[in-house]
């Protein structure tokens, strides 16, 4: 029987003993007519829970560490002459080993790993009826514990209630080790780069080719990490041109929808503009590169700009700036409606004009919020991707022209990592470090900017 | 709501007054299809404090921002009648509204001074304005506003804090500093201390009796003491009528109207 055999088995275990604990306090409630502290439904659900919880703790466990074991025991049965040397050879033993057993492949090709596979498949069926065992034998003493314990004062609503809140910590917990898991694997790849290029290279080198010689004969592929050119694109693209589009374009809408717009036309506009924000990137990416930039170059050549590049900086920007939108537009939104109305009344009746009020007085109250909501924008513009990958180019420039191409953190990461790439050269390692400086400024652009919303938000409680 | 509404009591003192600085004839106010001010017609006299009294939802509020058009801002709001103000017709196409509520300050029930510092807060106005020529014209604005709010002592030396830092009745205070720094005519106050403490309560109702005489004030309050000790005169509403109108004593010892009785000697409201 399979491992999988056994949690079966443990299931229906704990679930029979749900039914018998839950009937048994379901008794005792009409046989002496005591209260119940708890619902049987309780009795049954903590009975449940220590059914299956231990059991399945330890399946697990056993399922994450059991393949080492059971590889270490197989190879410590081999003869010393079939054993394989430690590191590469002995992974690539075990590889063969398991695709074999698993029956990925029907033969083995190493005669040494053809006469460990009765071995391993022996210990490993040793181990599972083991395990599954004592799991079987967990779920009864669970089951039997709880069982036993239902008393018609046992407090089992107390205790189900406490690991339903245990099992939402842990649920609210993977998402939390998730992220420091993905930061560590960027930080362990980027001190692995930066061991091979100077860090104050990377940070302010201004040439960025990262081509290296994969042998030593050639010519031209020499490699050079200066990641300013990178940064400046993507703040030129992102918080740029990006911001310039949206900004007044969000603030504006929001200010109509907001303070002028009937309530008809605010239900119906609103939902409109969101709208903007459900279209996926990589339509905005088309759209950027094949309607956007082209009029953008041909409208540079009409007026006399000769040698306009047709993947621009400007086209890229401007539609990111629109996809914006919504976000800044949102969130203004939502700070101007938070101004207490009061204090419009007040300026209205000092004789200010709508105009007048919105300028002076929503506006610089709403500002905070305001703000906040354009740096969360920001640290969404430069993490963007897809519209730079398909409409600002690859051409590492540094360049304060809007017309020409330039690149951007995001597309060099993609352009880095696409394709067929060895995993040990400089090129490849440094998109983890262009990853790290990406992730640590919008982390630090949205901590701040929520801590701006936050303070705000406060002022008005 | 009754169709004809009884007859407004309105006592012979006021019948022949012609020192009217604001008048309103046949006033009413819907919100949709609700009629929440019905056919009130009142004088408001330029010397004295006049106070709207009544139970709460009888309209007084409502028909207090009428006078200078704050119900416009209210999309479901609809005002019938005519209210003039020095003779003007203040709802007539000509009468710009920015103008008339230069000429119509008011305070409200919550104070609201705006998130900026003491100074701007009496400077928005003036500002809006054009009124003052040079800083030290502003300066004098709001040093002579402050003062008239009797602020000044209190912040002179801090006009760079925010009008927000301030307590509820300096905050009002402001407020107030801040209708009468654009140089009003009138100035509505709606129910000005209700959000307030006795203490600063009294200090702005002795704010109130130093400002009477300078502009027309007229005051919604639900305090009933609160309008015998600040106003000369008194209009008393219930369910959007005008009942009674008269000499603040004269409603107070010896109210005309059955309702005003029973509403002055607590039987409702």
């Amino acid at each position: 029987m399979s491992l999988g055999g056994f949690a079966l088995v443990v299931l229906v275990l704990a679930i029979a003993s749900y039914a018998a604990a839950r009937m048994r306090a379901a008794a005792f409630g009409r046989a002496d007519g005591a209260r119940l502290h708890s619902r049987p439904v309780y009795h049954g659900t903590w009975a449940f829970v220590l059914a299956l919880l231990p059991a399945l703790l330890l399946v697990s466990v056993w399922s994450i560490i059991g393949g080492n074991i059971v590889a270490s025991q197989t190879l410590a049965q081999l003869p010393e002459a079939a054993r394989p040397a430690a590191g590469i050879a002995r992974e690539t033993f075990l590889g063969e080993l398991r695709a074999v057993v698993d029956g990925t492949i029907a033969a083995a090709f190493d005669p040494n790993v053809a006469a460990a596979v009765p071995i391993y498949r022996q210990t490993q069926s040793q181990w599972t009826l083991l395990i599954g065992g004592l799991a079987i034998l967990l779920a009864l003493i669970g089951g039997g514990y709880a069982w036993m314990h239902s008393k018609a004062d046992f407090r089992a609503r107390t205790n189900v209630e406490r690991i339903a809140t245990i099992l939402l910590a842990v649920a609210s917990l993977v998402a939390i080790l998730t992220t420091f898991g993905i930061v560590l694997s960027l930080l362990y790849e980027s001190l692995e780069f930066f061991s091979r290029v100077s860090p104050l290279e990377f940070i302010f080198g201004t040439h960025w080719s990262p081509q290296t010689a994969i042998r030593s004969d050639q010519v031209g592929s020499t490699g050079a990490f200066g990641a300013v050119p990178l940064f400046w694109g993507t703040i030129f693209i992102g918080a740029v041109i990006a911001m310039l589009v949206a900004i007044p374009l969000g603030l504006m809408s929001a200010i109509y929808l907001t303070q002028y717009a009937r309530p008809g036309a605010r239900k119906v506009l609103k939902p409109l503009l969101e709208i903007l924000a459900g279209v996926p990137t990589v339509v905005y990416g088309y759209f950027a590169a094949l309607t956007v930039a082209p009029a953008v170059r041909d409208f540079a050549m009409s007026i006399g700009i000769a040698g306009a590049s047709s993947e621009s900086a400007l086209a890229a920007g401007s539609v990111m700036g629109i996809m914006i939108i919504p976000f800044i537009s949102s969130m203004a939104d939502d700070s101007l409606s938070a101004v207490p109305g009061a204090m419009r009344d007040g300026s209205l009746a000092m004789g200010a004009t709508p105009s007048e009020t919105i300028k002076r007085v929503l506006v610089p109250a709403a500002l905070p919020g305001i703000v906040g909501g354009v740096l969360l924008a920001v640290s969404r513009a430069i993490g963007e991707t897809m519209i730079v990958v398909m409409a600002a180019g690859q051409a590492a420039n540094l360049t304060a022209n809007p017309l020409e191409s330039v690149t951007t953190v995001t597309a060099q990461i993609v352009q880095l990592l696409t394709g067929d790439q060895e995993f040990d050269s400089a090129k490849t390692l440094s998109a983890f470090a262009l990853g790290l400086v990406l992730f640590i400024v919008t982390l630090l652009l949205n901590i701040y900017a929520l801590a701006v919303v936050k303070r705000y938000r406060e002022a008005y409680e | 709501m009754a169709e004809a509404p009884e007859e407004t009591v309105v006592h012979d003192e006021l019948k022949f007054a012609n020192d009217s600085k604001m008048t309103a004839r046949d006033v009413s106010v819907y919100y949709g299809a609700k009629k929440a001010v019905d056919r009130v017609s009142i004088d408001v006299d330029s010397h004295f404090v006049t106070a709207f009294i009544g139970p709460s939802g009888c309209g007084k509020s409502t028909f207090l921002r009428c006078f200078n058009r704050m119900n416009d801002t209210i999309d479901i709001a609809r005002v019938e009648g005519d209210i003039q103000l020095d003779g003007e017709n203040i709802y007539d196409t000509r009468m710009d509204v920015v103008q008339l509520r230069a000429r119509v300050g008011m305070v409200f029930q919550k104070p609201n001074p705006f998130p900026k510092s003491i100074y701007e807060n009496i400077a928005y106005g003036p500002r809006i304005h054009g009124i003052a020529d040079s800083k030290s014209d502003m300066d004098r604005i709001v040093e002579t506003s402050l003062t008239r709010a009797g602020l000044w002592n209190e912040v002179k030396d801090r006009l760079d804090e925010s009008g927000t830092a301030l307590s509820g009745g300096q905050q009002q205070r402001l407020c107030i500093a801040r209708a009468i720094a654009v140089d009003p005519e009138v100035i509505l106050m709606d129910e000005p201390c209700s959000a307030l403490d006795p203490i600063a309560t009294a200090k702005v109702e002795e704010l109130i009796d130093e400002l009477r005489g300078r502009y027309a004030i007229v005051i919604v309050t639900h305090n009933m003491q609160q309008a015998a000790r600040v106003s000369q005169r008194t209009a008393f509403f219930h369910l959007g009528n005008l009942v009674e109108y008269g000499p603040t004593e004269e409603i107070f010892t010896n109210p005309r109207a059955d309702r005003t009785r029973d509403y002055i000697t607590g039987r409702f409201g």
